[in-house]
């Protein structure tokens, strides 16, 4: 297995203006996360809302440039400061979670499917019609769907139309933020059909943006916790599913409705709301609201290390 | 949506827009008015210049002291008034054009890019504009018309810049509403540089409130070119404008009603019936107000 994606402290800062007279403030939405990933693996990006998971997203296909820290992709290091390439962009594409907002609404589908060929391509305009008629077959739509627009799809049909979007150009990673959270459940299992089948037939990598263990568990291979812009947890999901390490992952796990009858699970309850990203608390940033708090948790920022096969930020871990 | 797939943005803005009586009116006004524009010189009885001596300030047929074929009278040299409406039409029509698209091609330009590029681009350009806004735009016109000499042209010029604003402004903020949406993202992601994000992919989800601008706009520069034809800085005489067709009657007021009474009309009619297509595609165009 080769590695396709390699992220080393990737950081993401914003300036806020805070009034006329206060200097800026810094919030520091990304901040330093390290992770690696194989060709057709799948990494699932876990957290609550506002915990830089977007933010990831957005840095990982360069919409927006970190601001620190490196990045590696199909094996070539990545250089901030360049506009990214044409052939950058035919390795790593996106899908977002909205597919209300990701479809331009004026233009058909078959202009939609287009654009990437024809902004990166040298296809003649019958190989791109056949290129995108083949898309929305594998994608399972009829291709005489191409001439319609976006406001005549369903929101399934519509993620379909924006997962083929994002495969136009053949890439071996792609960013999928969120992207069955928008949709019904019957609906989500489709889509998460169709994303798995994709991946088996055309060895993609997925960075799968979720908050949703029950599809995190169906489809990663690795999982990644993020809390306040840093990573808690990070481990193969087998292992992260049978034994959470930090007790911000076990209270995540926690709150995941159990179908399984029978089983008897203590149900963690966090504490308060998520720190302003504007007063960061000082040592671990889950501290406020741990179960476990101590001293040092407040004096010192706990870094990753590894531990039972999971890597983990916390000083106090295993624990709970 | 219970109709039919295949139909397209237009074709179901139309079926909301029949649903509007007065823009249906309005509507059914202006293409009589197109029609007797391009068919004016088989409609018309008269030469609009030709002046008849023999029938001085003749009243309108239908009173004792008129008779045809002077259909609405004639002014103080004898002219034929239904013809200069007629001829006049021509000028309000060709007027309303060139201004609106004048305004329209350059302020959807500068408020593209304003509201794209913001920063110093922006600020530059909004200053500008809101300088052009600060002045009443009948005294702005005025003034340019004065600085270039009188005439329908540098009129039209005039009334142009000073509708400029309000197109920069409102092409800025739908641009500014629509660039951090997904779509717009995600083009870019596929690889689409600035010229084709703005222009392909912003610009024509920011359409709808621009033509509803542009149709009200016609209205207002019809309405701006009589103001200045009457004030005598817009077109001149014999052009049948209908502003200066106004001004030129306004002594014979008390004398002679029909003269100055027509004109009047013919903007007022022109002019509302405009406002009621603009209204009625305002509520076609926008899905809020589309009753289901």
């Amino acid at each position: 297995m080769s590695e396709v994606l390699r992220a080393e402290q990737l950081c993401r800062y914003y300036s806020v203006p805070q009034g006329f007279t206060k200097p800026k403030a810094v919030v520091r939405a990304l901040n330093g996360v390290s992770f690696n990933l194989q060709a057709g693996q799948t990494l699932a990006i876990v957290g609550e809302s506002g915990c830089g998971k977007s933010t990831l997203a957005r840095a990982l296909t360069l919409i927006e440039t970190p601001s620190a820290g490196e990045l590696w992709i199909d094996g070539k290091p990545i250089d901030f400061t360049h506009k990214p390439s044409a052939e950058l962009r035919r390795t790593i594409q996106i899908v977002f979670q909205n597919p209300y907002g990701s479809l331009n609404p004026r233009q058909t589908i078959q202009q939609m499917l287009d654009e990437p060929l024809l902004l990166n391509t040298t296809m003649s305009k019958s190989e791109r019609r056949q290129a995108v008629a083949t898309m929305l077959e594998r994608v399972g739509l009829r291709p005489e769907y191409a001439e319609r627009y976006p406001h005549m799809f369903s929101g399934g049909q519509r993620q379909r139309i924006a997962i083929a979007r994002a495969l136009m150009l053949k890439p071996q990673i792609v960013v999928l933020d969120e992207p069955v959270s928008a949709l019904d459940l019957s609906v989500r299992a489709q889509i998460l059909n169709l994303l798995t089948e994709l991946q088996q037939e055309l060895g993609l990598a997925y960075v799968f943006i979720s908050h949703d263990l029950s599809v995190v568990e169906r489809i990663a291979d690795q999982v990644l916790v993020m809390y306040f812009g840093r990573v808690v947890e990070y481990a193969p999901k087998t292992t992260i599913f049978a034994r959470p390490q930090h007790p911000y992952t076990q209270a995540l796990f926690s709150a995941t409705p159990q179908a399984r009858v029978g089983e008897k699970r203590e149900r963690i309850h966090l504490q308060g709301e998520p720190p302003s990203p504007l007063k960061p608390p000082s040592g671990c940033a889950f501290n406020p609201r741990c179960r476990f708090t101590q001293t040092i948790c407040k004096d010192e920022l706990p870094e990753l290390r590894n531990l039972e096969g999971s890597q983990v930020a916390c000083h106090l871990a295993p624990i709970g | 949506m219970s109709t039919p797939l295949e139909q397209s943005h237009w074709h179901i803005t139309w079926n909301y827009f029949k649903t509007s009586r007065g823009g249906m009116i309005g509507l059914a006004f202006l293409v009589i008015l197109l029609l007797a524009v391009i068919f004016a010189d088989f409609i018309a009885p008269f030469d609009p210049a030709l002046q008849n001596r023999q029938a001085l300030l003749l009243p309108p047929a239908w009173t004792e002291a008129g008779h045809l074929p002077y259909l609405l009278g004639t002014d103080a040299v004898g002219r034929d008034i239904l013809s200069r409406l007629i001829y006049g039409a021509r000028y309000s029509i060709f007027i309303g054009c060139v201004v609106v698209s004048l305004s329209v091609i350059i302020g959807t330009l500068l408020g593209v890019i304003a509201g794209y590029y913001q920063g110093w681009v922006d600020t530059v350009i909004m200053r500008i504009m809101d300088i052009i806004l600060a002045f009443p735009s009948l005294l702005l016109a005025l003034g340019m018309v004065a600085v270039l000499g009188p005439s329908l042209i540098n009129a039209m010029y005039a009334i142009a810049l000073t509708m400029l604003p309000h197109f920069v402004r409102l092409t800025r903020a739908n641009v500014m509403g629509e660039k951090n949406r997904d779509y717009v993202i995600a083009s870019r992601v596929a690889g689409a540089g600035n010229l084709r994000l703005m222009f392909k992919t912003i610009l024509p989800n920011c359409m709808a409130p621009l033509i509803v601008q542009a149709t009200l706009s016609f209205s207002n520069a019809i309405l701006d070119a009589a103001a200045l034809g009457f004030l005598g800085m817009g077109a001149q005489p014999p052009t049948p404008e209908w502003g200066a067709m106004l001004a030129e009657a306004r002594e014979f007021i008390t004398r002679a009603w029909w003269v100055v009474t027509f004109p009047g009309l013919a903007i007022l009619l022109t002019v509302l019936s405009i406002n009621l297509v603009g209204d009625a595609l305002r509520d076609a165009l926008d899905p809020r107000m589309r009753r289901s």
